[in-house]
């Protein structure tokens, strides 16, 4: 290395080359030696999928909701909201690190229920973050600097692909625990329980509290509650990651089950939750981090340093999308809006499960489809083959990942034939 | 037994907890010359015109979406911005040598910058990097450095107590005796907090002894157009060095130029050698921001793009960077005529000497407690003031105040 930044050795191969003779004029690169980083295996997806020619073709890659033709969503109660906050006369003034603090506030009671026990008592702080990206990030900083017990982060297997790097690059260790039973394309709960019953004491157990990404399978309601006995009895930090709450069911309540039954049952969680999703907010980057203390006075303290973990970051928090949300969550009309379009997208969702089900029969596919209407929330684990989704990708032009994942968002009343003629084809 | 029982109350951030003890206060004629953010002369935060403009632009356009940005960010925010500081002629953008990356800020942007440094720079993940940060700096580069994993964050000499001025051989002699590769962090304009620039000709000696020295330099440009009023001129320093060839780092703020505070816009520009390694820079700019916050905030970055890139508002934005710029010239103006006029001890040229939002009074900590308890005039113990916390109302006051902290207090 030191050798390729050594002007001597350019001089002399100057002297056998003319033509490498002109790097003697130049100094080499900081650069040099940095390598192409791997393209994101999501994102890329998309761009092949702009690169394809075929009208035909059908991006259902990344998880952002389209509308039954295809396109982005713009919720109503969104656009209400942005035309309440032109109307005022707002400045621009910086937010307190912590974010703004209608929206933690409402964000906190969103998830937790606003006659929760936790938020009366002030035994919480809520931190807004750069959706949920940010929040893990702040959330995995936080256990680095302070955890006490292993910093080992247990994922389900599968898991969102950017968990892994983010607690990484937070300065933490990762490893497993069975979720996904690729042979019913549903939960493996005994593997889960057994695997679970076996981590160390005061390790942290990332857990999905709905819609899991990717495969979109759920634990049932008597299932968590074994899974919070178990985690209870192995004394673990529960790491909540909520990215779609009101998205998986349609019901905010219903969707935020698992976290308010684990609170109840005595665990002091930490929570994650972006409104990327459930108010189409993506870009606005919007979400919050919570850490659930012993007392307000631990909560004081926590808050304290989450402040001093995020000042180098980034200072404070951008306050479009996170005042649109305070917004919407804080007045009447807008909240009742949005709960329907959030129920109105799931809906959408679980139909297009349905269509694609019965579009397969309708194809005379002799597999067990059921997986699809089981699963929940944004993605299907559809239990293709990689070789299987090559042949969709390159025969159809169906742009999906790797791992068989598709967006159910991505599925239009339009599509839904084609995408299952496409899936029948390659698996008959 | 809660995990987090050993967890320890942190000290609240200085500036942040100023603000908070001034809001606190009930005494009628209080002044804030804390925190740096623009104050019109009725004392009230100021949105740009310009911005109101864009703004309203936005929310009729129903072609507009919340869609995710890509992770490096919006493509007309980041090219415009890179432009902004270096120049619409810039060879290297001709060379297609220059990249930007959207960043919450510009805190955001040195983070990033700092975070690319630390895995990259002087072989690989090489923490013990010497990192120079100006003495006094913005509180907050010690830290944006310090946590992205550098050991070894140390001062160079900048600021002359004595005669208020630049430390110029002080700075030098860092230069020439630091070891080869550090790192230093250059305001590109309206240092904070001393309020002290190199002049052209000072610059083009840091600049001589940088690169033969072979040190990295990293701008932070969080200023530009405030300072002089004139985009170009606070630009140069940066030009300059951009145009001696180098690799090296500029991030730029929008907070105060645009009045854009709280919707954290900020650019990383990278300057390389070539497109090929500016490739694979951004390649890996991209792995770091994807763990971090994953894409950009949209909004401010689309009022600064549609600005930056509509010749109308483009001039609408500089006439009102020039009336921000024009109003904190004024005041350096009248508060040292007044201080003159009162008689009060000491030589009050720095004042006006001194550029962009903020002025090194002089004051020492025990005449700035003075100035906090006695008289409800907040600034920093370290005797930096914000020039837009002045007003023509409130001017006599603070230089009356200012006047009695010197004679009464030692």
């Amino acid at each position: 290395m030191a050798l390729l930044k050594s002007n001597k050795v350019i001089h002399c191969l100057g002297n056998i080359s003319p033509a490498l003779g002109a790097l003697s004029s130049r100094n080499s690169s900081w650069w040099a030696g940095v390598q192409m980083g791997p393209p994101d295996p999501i994102l890329g997806v998309t761009e092949a999928f702009k690169r394809d020619t075929n009208p035909k073709k059908m991006n259902l890659g990344v998880g952002a909701y389209r509308d039954d033709q295809g396109k982005p969503f713009v919720l109503s109660c969104v656009r209400k909201a942005e035309a309440l906050m032109a109307s005022k006369q707002l400045d621009k003034e910086y937010l307190p690190i912590g974010g703004f603090g209608e929206f933690t506030k409402a964000c906190a009671q969103l998830a937790l229920g606003a006659d929760n026990e936790v938020l009366k008592s002030g035994r919480s702080v809520t931190v807004q973050t750069i959706s949920g990206t940010g929040s893990l990030r702040i959330g995995g900083n936080y256990l680095a600097r302070f955890h006490t017990g292993p910093h080992d982060v247990y994922l389900p297997k599968p898991s969102w692909g950017n968990h892994t790097p983010i607690f990484r690059d937070a300065g933490m260790q990762l490893k497993a625990y069975r979720y996904y039973d690729p042979s019913t394309c549903g939960f493996d709960f005994k593997g889960a329980l057994d695997d679970i019953s076996k981590i160390p004491e005061k390790s942290i157990i990332v857990l999905h509290a709905c819609a899991h990404n990717p495969t979109g399978v759920d634990p049932r309601p008597e299932q968590w509650k074994e899974i919070s006995d178990i985690v209870k009895k192995r004394n673990l930090l529960v790491f909540f990651d909520m990215a779609y709450q009101g998205f998986a069911s349609g019901d905010i309540d219903r969707d935020a089950w698992a976290v308010r039954h684990f609170i109840e049952t005595g665990h002091n969680i930490v929570l994650s939750q972006s409104f990327a999703k459930n108010m189409g907010l993506y870009g606005e980057r919007v979400g919050g981090f919570t850490v659930v203390c012993k007392d307000a006075e631990e909560a004081k303290r926590v808050e304290s340093q989450l402040k001093i973990l995020i000042r180098p970051i980034y200072s404070n928090p951008p306050i479009n999308g996170a005042r649109i949300a305070a917004t919407i969550l804080n007045t009447p009309d807008l909240r009742s809006l949005w709960l329907e379009e959030v129920h109105g997208m799931a809906n959408r969702i679980i139909k297009m499960r349905e269509q694609l089900v019965a579009g397969l029969k309708q194809q005379g596919s002799s597999h067990n489809w059921q997986h699809v209407t089981d699963q929940i929330g944004m993605f299907c684990f559809t239990g293709l083959k990689p070789e299987q989704v090559e042949r969709l990708t390159k025969e159809f032009s169906v742009y999906m990942t790797k791992d068989g994942r598709i967006s159910m968002a991505g599925v239009t009343s339009a599509n839904v034939g084609y995408l299952a003629e496409g899936i029948h084809a390659v698996t008959k | 037994m809660s995990v987090f029982c050993d967890v320890q109350q942190a000290a609240p951030v200085a500036v942040f907890k100023l603000t908070q003890d001034f809001n606190n206060d009930q005494f009628p004629n209080k002044v804030n010359l804390g925190v740096g953010a623009y104050r019109t002369d009725e004392g009230k935060p100021w949105v740009l015109p310009v911005v109101k403009k864009v703004e309203k632009l936005i929310v009729h356009d129903d072609r507009l979406n919340h869609e995710y940005l890509p992770i490096l960010g919006l493509p007309e925010f980041r090219s415009s911005s890179s432009k902004i500081v270096l120049g619409d002629d810039s060879p290297a953008i001709r060379e297609d040598r220059v990249g930007g990356v959207q960043c919450l800020g510009g805190t955001g942007a040195l983070k990033m910058g700092a975070e690319f440094l630390r895995r990259f720079y002087n072989g690989s993940n090489n923490t013990k990097t010497p990192v120079y940060v100006s003495a006094p700096t913005w509180e907050n580069h010690n830290a944006v450095f310090s946590s992205a994993g550098f050991e070894d964050v140390r001062p160079y000499k900048y600021w002359d107590a004595e005669k208020r001025g630049l430390d110029l051989s002080g700075f030098l002699r860092d230069l020439e005796s630091c070891p080869e590769r550090s790192i230093f962090v250059l305001h590109a304009c309206a240092h904070n907090p001393t309020g002290t620039d190199p002049s052209q000709e000072q610059w083009k000696q840091i600049a001589e002894v940088m690169m033969r020295r072979k040190l990295f330099a990293f701008f932070d440009s969080a200023y530009q157009g405030f300072a002089s009023g004139n985009l170009d001129k606070d630009a140069w320093a940066v030009c300059y060095f951009v145009s001696m060839g180098i690799e090296m780092f500029c991030a730029q703020s929008f907070s105060k130029n645009f009045g854009l505070y709280n919707e954290r816009v900020g650019n990383l520009t990278i300057v390389a050698r070539d497109a090929d390694n500016l490739k694979r820079v951004l390649s890996q700019m991209e792995k770091i921001v994807r763990t971090t916050w994953s894409n950009p905030p949209s909004q401010g970055a689309r009022i600064v793009a549609i600005t930056l890139n509509s010749p109308e508002l483009f001039s609408e934005w500089k006439d009102n960077v020039k009336t921000m710029a024009d109003r904190v010239l004024l005041m350096r103006a009248q508060l040292k005529a007044k201080l003159q006029s009162l008689g009060t001890p000491g030589t009050w040229d720095h004042i006006t000497d001194q550029i962009g939002m903020f002025s090194f009074t002089g004051l020492n900590s025990k005449q700035v407690e003075y100035m906090v308890k006695e008289k409800h005039v907040y600034l920093m113990a370290s005797g930096r003031i914000n020039m837009c916390g002045l007003t023509s109302k409130n001017i006599d006051y603070v230089a009356e105040s200012i006047h009695e902290a010197v004679t009464t207090v030692q």
